[in-house]
């Protein structure tokens, strides 16, 4: 199984999300993660997902099918060097004697503290997945009381902007149009 | 601004009335309700729109469908919120396996109640979601127009496909000013109609190397009208064909290069012409389970070049060498320009193969089975008799031997529901095509089963002048069904014996809904009952054939199966002569 980042930019309007997560429910398609937000332009969407195929035609079909959405404007696959972030948030156990460590390690990721108790403090951190791995796996002995990750996003590197027209681009194999 | 006059001031329901007749709609199947009653009120006084008032709203999608089908253009359902959309729920489906335009406008709960389980409320949206090319919900009055102007706009071009546009109460019965929109807002909708040329040179190359190419020819030739271009296409390069079930008619049947239909009932020409093509010229068609049979053993020895206007078509089954986005119509076209006169492989072989199989396998049916009349016979005899009728079929026996035997000589005359397989799907159907072609037979070819689905649309006929002609092939069960019992479940009849030999009796039930009903039992009755049925023109006509109940479809590829395991009966596979290839 491997793992691919769509960019999909779409109209703004209600629904939208719905027809896409129906279309990878119906057509047995793995999403990964999701993450949907607006974009510098107010009438258009941008959603983030990641796509686990097993054969390169999967990921051929995917992209045919969200381009058949009316609302969908633009689909790319976004390159291995793109930025790629996600953002964590973490409580974790912390007594007087644990705090500093953690501090330490936390500011070794730059991530932040965001929330300090007797007992608890909350954790800030943005990063590619591998990072966000890295850190929680040096938090975990401490004490995790609750998580929570959004969806990744991503963005390709260079001057190229994919909103800043909004012509369709298939993906398929060329020669198709 | 748009229009040159002062924009006028109307309701909701004014403006979608208003529309409808801008986009150039003249029929409309439905039934009223809460919700949609505001657009009833204008609807009512149009002068340009027809409503039939129809007895279910399922009959009224078919029906839709069957208009479509019939004159090519958009077909057009209306119901209420709730239940009404719901009933139109499988009509919409088989329009959208099928690929058949059509815009079914739905009343919605007002705006305000949407989300609180309101009376007769249905996210009828949600719910058509996957089965719909695209839908619209509409909560302001302003916003009809778009979005009856895009509906019908995506409906009808590229693949075409069912579009739902919901309205709520609320915006049916609030005014804004009309304003019809020149321009339409679909930056994300831009179907490739021109092939590319490349690809075309590119299959040119495939088809003079081949030497036992095959025209696989689909729906879409029939969507798409490109039957002159596929006639030039034979002409031209003498390639064997064969016609899927949603392309019946778009080729005569009669010239001897036609193998017949493929698939699970296919002819054993057609289907050796797939199986064992090297090339696969696929036009407008999606390479269905029921064409294919199993996959990883379909036409292994064949590379293939796909035309078909949805991209995602390409590739989805099948693994192809050539394939070409675009209106089939055009693609045929520039095949035609490049293959004209360009040195072609030699065929001549690979023809004889296949006609010679044409000529072993070719059945011709028995009148009688047993002491009672066979299916076949009578369904060949109502084409033989009908001149130049348009069928529309119902789902199961009745529709395979309909398929294979009646004279598809003329495009455009064939409506059936070929991947949903809609039961109920005949009568319907049947209607909406008499109403767009009211000067033409139409004859539905009906089962027992499924005429009890959907029958009651023959009052509908009845009472607005439509003159429908319905077949009721009854053999007493699901006959398809119990085909399969016998087959695969050990005679095992589990729930398939209808018991329908005089209850109902159909040409009473016929009687009392407004239509002349009539009934054949033997051979000599046959064609008398079809003569009478042709001669009826001021009412609809049931005619009920009793017919042998152990009649089986031949040939048959077994459900799951390569299509090498064809039985042209039980137990009996054809003779193949491999050697001459």
């Amino acid at each position: 199984m491997k793992t691919h980042t769509l960019s999909v930019i779409v109209e703004n309007k209600p629904g939208v999300l719905a027809r896409i997560s129906g279309l990878f429910a119906r057509r047995g398609y793995n999403i990964e993660s999701l993450a949907v937000g607006p974009t510098e332009r107010p009438e258009i969407s941008r959603i983030t997902l990641q796509v686990g195929v097993d054969r390169p035609e999967v990921l051929e079909q995917i992209t045919k099918q969200l381009n058949k959405l009316i609302e969908v404007l633009k689909i790319v696959e976004l390159e291995e060097s793109a930025v790629r972030r996600e953002l964590l948030l973490v409580k974790l156990k912390a007594d007087p004697a644990s705090r500093s460590q953690i501090i330490e390690i936390v500011q070794l990721f730059r991530g932040k503290t965001v929330d300090v108790h007797n007992d608890s403090l909350v954790v800030e951190a943005t990063g590619s997945p591998e990072k966000l791995e890295a850190l929680l796996e040096m938090l975990r002995p401490y004490g995790v009381r609750e998580l929570v990750q959004s969806g990744l996003v991503a963005l390709g590197r260079g001057a190229k902007s994919l909103t800043d027209r909004s012509a369709k681009v298939d993906r398929a194999r060329p020669g198709v149009r | 601004m748009t229009d040159d006059h002062q924009l006028k001031e109307l309701t909701g329901a004014q403006a979608l009335v208003e529309s409808l007749e801008r986009v150039g709609v003249d029929v409309i199947f439905g039934i009223p309700g809460g919700a949609i009653l505001p657009a009833y009120d204008p609807l009512g006084q149009s002068e340009l729109l027809r409503h039939i008032l129809v007895r279910h709203e399922q009959g009224a999608a078919h029906a839709a469908e069957g208009y479509a089908m019939a004159t090519g253009r958009v077909g057009v359902c209306m119901a209420t919120s709730g239940p009404g959309a719901t009933n139109l729920v499988t009509g919409i489906a088989d329009a959208y396996l099928d690929s058949v335009p059509i815009v079914a406008i739905t009343g919605q709960v007002a705006s305000t109640a949407v989300g609180t389980d309101a009376f007769q409320e249905a996210d009828i949206r949600g719910i058509t979601m996957p089965i719909t090319k695209h839908s619209f919900l509409v909560t302001r009055a302003e916003d009809i127009p778009g979005a009856i102007k895009e509906a019908f706009h995506i409906a009808g071009t590229g693949r075409p496909g069912p579009v739902l546009v919901d309205i709520t109460k609320d915006a049916l019965v609030n005014t804004a000013p009309f304003e019809w929109p020149h321009e339409l807002n679909l930056a994300g909708y831009k179907p490739t109609v021109t092939p590319h040329s490349k690809q075309i040179r590119e299959a040119a190359k495939l088809i003079a190397q081949a030497s036992r190419p095959v025209l696989y020819v689909g729906g879409g030739v029939v969507k798409a009208a490109a039957y002159e271009e596929l006639a030039d296409l034979v002409k031209i390069t003498q390639i064997p064909l064969v016609t899927t079930l949603m392309a019946r008619g778009a080729f005569p049947d009669e010239h001897e290069l036609h193998m017949g239909m493929p698939g699970m009932h296919g002819t054993v020409s057609a289907v050796a012409a797939l199986q064992r093509s090297d090339l696969l010229i696929t036009l407008g068609a999606r390479f269905d389970d029921r064409v294919t049979g199993r996959l990883d053993t379909f036409a292994p020895g064949a590379k293939v070049i796909h035309a078909d206007i949805d991209p995602a078509e390409i590739g989805k089954n099948r693994t192809v060498d050539v394939p070409i986005v675009g209106d089939v119509k055009l693609t045929i076209g520039e095949l035609n320009q490049v293959l004209r006169g360009a040195e072609l492989g030699e065929y001549a072989a690979w023809r004889a193969y296949l006609t010679n199989l044409k000529t072993k396998y070719a059945v011709e049916p028995e009148p009688t089975k047993g002491d009672l009349l066979s299916p076949e016979y009578v369904i060949k005899r109502i084409g033989e008799l009908s001149g130049d009728a348009i069928y529309a079929a119902g789902v199961g026996q009745h529709q395979m031997w309909a398929a294979h035997l009646l004279p598809f000589d003329k495009p455009g005359r064939w409506l059936n529901s070929g991947g949903a397989g809609t039961m109920g799907y005949c009568v319907p159907a049947a209607m909406g095509a008499k109403v767009g072609q009211p000067d033409a037979v139409v004859w539905g070819i009906d089962g027992d089963g499924c005429f009890q689905m959907t029958n009651q649309e023959l009052v509908t006929c009845a009472l607005n002048d439509i003159p429908i002609k319905i077949a009721v092939i009854n053999n007493e069960s699901l006959g398809m069904v119990r085909q399969w019992q016998t087959l695969f479940y050990g005679e095992r009849y589990s729930n398939t014996d209808l018991k329908s030999y005089r209850i109902p009796d159909f040409p009473k039930l016929a009687e009392a809904m407004g239509a002349v009903g009539l009934r054949a039992e033997t051979v000599d009755e046959v064609d008398e009952v079809i003569q009478k049925a042709l001669e009826i023109n001021d009412r609809p006509v049931v005619v009920e054939f009793i017919v042998h109940k152990d009649a089986m479809v031949w040939p048959m590829v077994p459900a799951g199966t390569s299509n090498d395991e064809i039985l042209i009966a039980k137990d009996l596979a054809p003779d193949w002569e491999d050697e001459i290839l």
